[in-house]
């Protein structure tokens, strides 16, 4: 199969302009003729049905939720991103496409990243209209603060709800069309297959979620908005009920994976606290704005921290290991995501971790506390301020920004952040890989269009901050609305589908035949503790750190517990009700099956790049060791059939407009 | 530490429902819902049904958990979701009472899942700003004073995880129309379409069975996220501008 | 389930007019509580303004004189029947309104039960309706003692200072009825629960009216609780001072 990208030609500035104005439009007369299912209501489906629906199409939106503003976009924090260049401090969307594609490692296709810098302004623009209340200045302009991998100030932000008021404006607008009938939105409804007819996609079975029933849906094409897979590892920052399957169920149907192993290890989480967790707890990376990393340099402060005898407050100055400062000076705290995780394995690595269990580094507040209580109280006319005063102003500052966040690691660990430093740790967070999609965001499968989290084009080998949000709600609002009428322009004579037709039956009774084998199996273990184990087995061998030795045992243990699986897990209740296990139940065997190709993406792929850190390819002073000779190109898979081995195709990345570096951050 | 809960169950909607009692086995760094997962774990263990509870973020943004805890919905810390209560607030011994929550609005799906659309069908009656993608003006075109954002986003920050009918004596979901109404009728850009947005919200809700307000304010102790009912009287201004004042259809 | 179609409540806009719509709105019925009860607020004010001429040392004719005033004059006449009006529309949309709200919880209540509130009672706001309820008992046998007999011309004449003829002698009804300890119990008991229904009722009314300020509502507060406790105060010195003092 040759991939293509279908890259508009041109100069890199200019590709989307003449894209829009060259196109193929769909006529109104005709848009009201063409339904279009969307799977996913997060920023990237909501906004996608929204504005497909004031278009006039007609459209059918699709969650597993009780409502559509439950989407885990909800529950992103820091930010969004938008070359305004409102700070006025250089910042252009030529810098912000040049730092989106060196933070993703040169991975990411020019041509996407592009489009992506120059809609992120108006997104913007279409959230304030939308009352989505960002900060503001005292002016009542909007204000902005700085994120990860960047020099500039170009993050608008909601306090640390951005996610959350992104996405309410996304549901509004969405809620808008399904008032006005342009949207028909089925809630409690999780796709399992995608049906293709004459090799287009469309149409869709899923299941009631509240009567277990499977039902068919056709239309002229199938949006996938479902979101990333990083539950895979069992624990991340995903929600619990994030899932892989409707992008799975369309990998089986022929569509190709791309890059499943770049995954986001996020620097600054709630370490793991003990074996029953399920969840893990993101704090912002915002916080890097003013927190400062550290660990103890002694091994014997290290020691006394670990047993209770020593608290970090006491630590001096002098002992303290300000490591990313030290190893970055000039990004320090604000280096990319994939590069603090490292570091911050390392210093674990090496015997400095600070918690019990040795997997943890501080996130301090104190100095920030300090220099804002000190700028407070200048700024209130106080020339002598004794110490309390300082901190209790500075206090108030940080609470001003990052209160939600400090009462939020509060109320999980107890310890009170303004007081003694936090403890973080990496976790799994985002995953950039996703389902090959050319420049219209159209799969290799006609009519089947993959956005937002779950598809793979943006970020490459690892995303910047507050990126996935403009990423969501680009590919939503100003991306497909264009690029899906290139697609339907060729449907506007196809009658509507009917889902009696035999494609359909098929693909129901596939679906049927599979929640039956779940139930049937009457094991003894349960779903829990097979996704438990699988994820163990992904942390281990295919996380921050892999190596060829630990991927090939990993493949074969995901096999055995696949196998094991399908011979021994236990299901209760029936299918013909509303059943979480039976939900649980599919979403894992899927996982089992995306994790062996993650392991297999990360066996193939000998080089280190962004989130994906291969052991034996490293600099001698532990960076990552990139090969562009060899692997510049996107790994898109094909596995329609698990008893084979899965089938690599390349689509090579072409990069005209930037130099392929070494990232440094130094 | 050991506990007995016990907790309602509930077959299905039709179902009579009723309280079952069980025994678990906790430590204090767990969450609520981890302690409840271990439940789950120990009764699938069994053979038998575990627990159907929604839950999602596990972080106190979603909204999703829906449980009434000892009589208070999330549960007896304040500005914490269900997901964000943690076991070290409870003793070795206690019982613990876990419902769903009750309102007419939000019938019971199973256990402790309940139904809760009429707040969408609420929003998608008028709680939006009409503007289509595209035509919004440059963001900085229309400045907000600060004060007055930052009483929208606190109304804003409602996760509409229906606490605040489940916590009130009649089941009123004003806390929730109301801050709807204040986060976008505080905003100069929701401003245009305030009247419409206060009569068309006012008239969805009635009409999906919510009890109605008696400033109790049972609605903002149980906030998760603290929305004061100073938007409840808000919206009644509002809603008095809209009947009373402007010649929309009441 | 087709969330937008099949599960929407239908609504119909009813044929009455826009003025019952509004007021028979969820909001609007909460208004017309909050104007009856603001109004039976302002009454409270003139009615103990009058009955505290109860306690001058004259025999009671101060207070005959205000009574027959109150029972003759047009303009006050006038004024009694809207009061008698709010009476009950203000118990009739009390009890309407109380018996939504129940059946607002569904068909299963709370095991456990544990309300809070901010600024207010819990334990007051939630007994809103028995509060009432007992207020209106009151009402009934209060009115029936005194209004009533007033009304039927049954009580017994008086000469007093300041009138030409004579006047219906109620203070000495008022003054029977305060010697009986069972009935003063009763009526400072009563005044008890008319100061409870007002500590929630008075801010409660403005809360309705949609003033809720930062700057104003802490003074509400505080007069509405003064309220609550000086007026209904006042009224039960008087059956107190006529039971040991007279």
């Amino acid at each position: 199969m040759k991939l293509n990208g279908k890259i508009p030609p041109g100069p890199l500035a200019d590709k989307w302009t003449r894209y829009k104005a060259e196109c193929a439009i769909v006529a109104p007369h005709n848009k009201r003729k063409l339904d279009i299912i969307v799977v996913g209501t997060g920023l990237a489906g909501a906004s996608a049905a929204a504005s497909l629906a004031e278009l006039g199409y007609n459209v059918k939106a699709f969650t597993f939720h009780d409502s559509p503003r439950r989407a885990h976009s909800i529950a992103a924090q820091g930010g969004i991103n938008a070359a305004k260049n409102y700070a006025n401090d250089g910042d252009s969307v030529y810098r912000l496409f040049y730092d989106t594609i060196k933070g993703g490692d040169y991975r990411a296709r020019e041509a996407n990243v592009h489009r992506l810098a120059e809609v992120s302004v108006d997104i913007i623009d279409q959230c304030v209209a939308q009352g989505v209340p960002f900060a503001r200045e005292y002016g009542g302009l909007l204000e902005t603060r700085s994120f990860g991998g960047v020099q500039v100030s170009r993050t608008f932000y909601a306090r640390g709800q951005t996610g959350q008021q992104l996405l309410i404006g996304a549901y509004q607008a969405l809620s808008r069309q399904i008032h006005y009938g342009r949207v028909e939105m089925y809630n409690r409804h999780e796709m399992l297959d995608v049906v293709l007819i004459d090799g287009k996609a469309r149409g869709i079975i899923a299941r009631n979620l509240v009567t277990g029933k499977l039902e068919r849906f056709g239309a002229h094409a199938v949006v996938l908005a479902t979101g990333g897979y990083g539950n895979v590892f069992y624990l991340s920052t995903n929600a619990m009920n994030c899932n892989v399957t409707a992008a799975w169920r369309a990998v089986r149907k022929g569509a190709l994976m791309a890059n499943p192993c770049y995954t986001q290890i996020h620097p600054t989480c709630i370490p793991v606290s003990g074996d029953y967790q399920s969840k893990l707890t993101l704090m912002s990376e915002s916080l890097r704005n003013d927190g400062r990393v550290w660990v103890p340099r002694l091994t014997e402060d290290v020691m006394a921290i670990r047993e209770g005898r020593k608290k970090p407050t006491e630590i001096p100055e002098q002992d303290r290991d300000y490591y990313l400062e030290r190893r970055y000076p000039a990004f320090g705290n604000l280096v990319p995501r994939d590069v603090a995780s490292r570091a911050a394995k390392v210093a674990c690595d090496e015997g400095h971790g600070v918690s019990r269990s040795g997997l943890a580094v501080y996130l301090d507040f104190a100095s920030a506390i300090e220099r804002y209580g000190r700028s407070k109280a200048h700024a209130m006319g106080l020339d002598q301020p004794d110490r309390e005063t300082i901190t209790r102003l500075g206090e108030a500052v940080v609470n001003e920004k990052y209160g939600n966040l400090f009462e939020m690691y509060e109320k999980i660990t107890g310890d009170n952040p303004y007081k003694t430093p936090m403890m973080i740790f990496p976790a799994v967070h985002y995953t950039m890989g996703g389902l090959w999609v050319d420049y219209n965001l159209e799969t290799n499968i006609p009519g089947l269009f993959a956005l937002g989290e779950a598809n793979f084009s943006d970020h490459g080998a690892n995303r910047l901050g507050a990126s996935a949000l403009m990423q969501g709600l680009a590919d939503g609002y100003f991306v497909l609305p264009y690029t899906i009428g290139t697609f339907l322009a060729g449907e506007i004579k196809s009658p509507s589908i009917d889902t009696s037709r035999e494609e359909f039956r098929q693909a129901e009774s596939e679906v049927q035949e599979r929640i039956d084998r779940l139930l049937n199996i009457r094991g003894s273990q349960s779903v829990e503790s097979f996704h438990r184990r699988l994820g163990l087995a992904m942390w281990d061998y295919c996380g921050m750190a892999r190596h060829a030795d630990g991927l090939a045992k990993a493949r074969t243990i995901i096999r055995e517990l696949r196998e094991e699986f399908y011979r021994d897990v236990f299901v209760p209740g029936t299918a013909q009700e509303y059943n979480p296990e039976l939900e649980k139940a599919q979403r894992v065997a899927d996982f089992l099956e995306l994790g062996e190709l993650m392991v297999v993406d990360a066996l193939q792929r000998k080089e280190s790049c962004g989130g994906h850190f291969r052991e034996e390819y490293q600099t001698p002073d532990g960076e990552a060791l990139r090969n562009d000779q060899d692997f510049t190109y996107v790994a898109a898979w094909e596995w329609t059939n698990t008893d084979i081995e899965p089938v690599l195709h390349k689509e090579d990345l072409v990069f005209e407009n930037v130099e392929l570096k070494t990232r440094s951050y130094a | 530490m050991k506990l007995t809960l016990k907790i309602w169950r509930q077959k299905s909607p039709a179902d009579k429902g009723g309280f079952q009692t069980y025994q678990v086995e906790a430590n204090e760094h767990m969450s609520f819902l981890e302690m409840l997962d271990v439940l789950n774990e120990e009764l699938v263990r069994r053979k038998e049904e575990p627990v159907a509870f929604e839950h999602d973020c596990r972080e106190g943004i979603c909204g999703t958990c829906s449980m009434v805890i000892d009589g208070q919905p999330h549960g007896p810390q304040a500005a914490t979701t269900a997901c964000q209560l943690h076991m070290r607030h409870y003793r070795e011994g206690e019982t613990i009472v876990i419902e769903p929550f009750r309102a007419r609005a939000f019938p019971v799906i199973k256990d402790l899942v309940v139904d809760r659309s009429a707040f969408d069908r609420i929003i998608q009656a008028g709680g939006y700003i009409s503007v289509n993608t595209g035509q919004a003006p440059d963001g900085n075109s229309l400045p907000v004073e600060k004060d007055k954002a930052s009483l929208a986003f606190e109304a804003a920050a409602c996760i509409g995880c229906g606490a605040c009918v489940a916590a009130c004596p009649n089941a009123s979901a004003m806390l929730f129309v109301s801050a709807k109404v204040s986060h976008l009728g505080l905003l100069p850009q929701g401003e245009v379409e305030a009247d419409a947005r206060a009569l068309q919200m006012v008239r969805q809700m009635d009409a999906e069975g919510f009890g109605r307000c008696s400033n109790v304010t049972a609605c903002e102790a149980e906030c998760p996220k603290q929305i004061s009912v100073e938007n409840i009287a808000r919206l009644n201004r509002a809603y008095y501008r809209a009947a009373i004042q402007s010649d929309k259809v009441v | 389930m087709v969330n937008n179609l099949l599960l929407q409540a239908p609504i119909k806009l009813s044929t009455m007019s826009w003025f019952s719509r509004f007021l028979t709105s969820s909001i609007g019925q909460k208004l017309v509580m909050s104007l009856t009860g603001l109004f039976l607020i302002l009454f409270l004010i003139v009615h103990l303004a009058g009955n505290l001429q109860l306690l001058y040392q004259d025999g009671g004719a101060a207070f005959n004189l205000y009574a027959r005033f109150m029972t003759t004059n047009p303009l006050i006449k006038t004024t009694s029947y809207l009061l008698y009006f709010f009476i009950l529309l203000h118990t009739w949309q009390g009890l309407l309104l109380w018996r939504m709200n129940r059946s607002a919880r569904g068909r299963q209540d709370y095991a456990v039960k544990r309300t809070k509130a901010v600024g207010t009672s819990a334990v007051l706001s939630t007994r809103m309706g028995w509060l009432g309820i007992v207020i209106f008992v009151f009402l009934v046998i209060h009115l029936y003692q005194f209004w009533l007999q007033m009304k039927l011309g049954v009580l017994p004449q008086v000469d007093v200072p300041g009138s030409d003829e004579p006047v219906d002698d109620l203070y000495t009804a008022v003054y029977n009825v305060y010697k009986n300890p069972a009935f003063v119990l009763f009526y400072v008991m009563a005044m008890v629960v008319v100061g409870l229904h007002l500590w929630h009722g008075f801010a409660s009314a403005f809360q309705t009216l949609g003033l809720n300020h930062r700057k104003y509502t802490p003074a509400i507060r505080f007069v509405g609780r003064a309220y609550a406790i000086l007026v209904p105060l006042l009224f039960a010195i008087i059956p107190i001072y006529f039971y040991f003092f007279l």
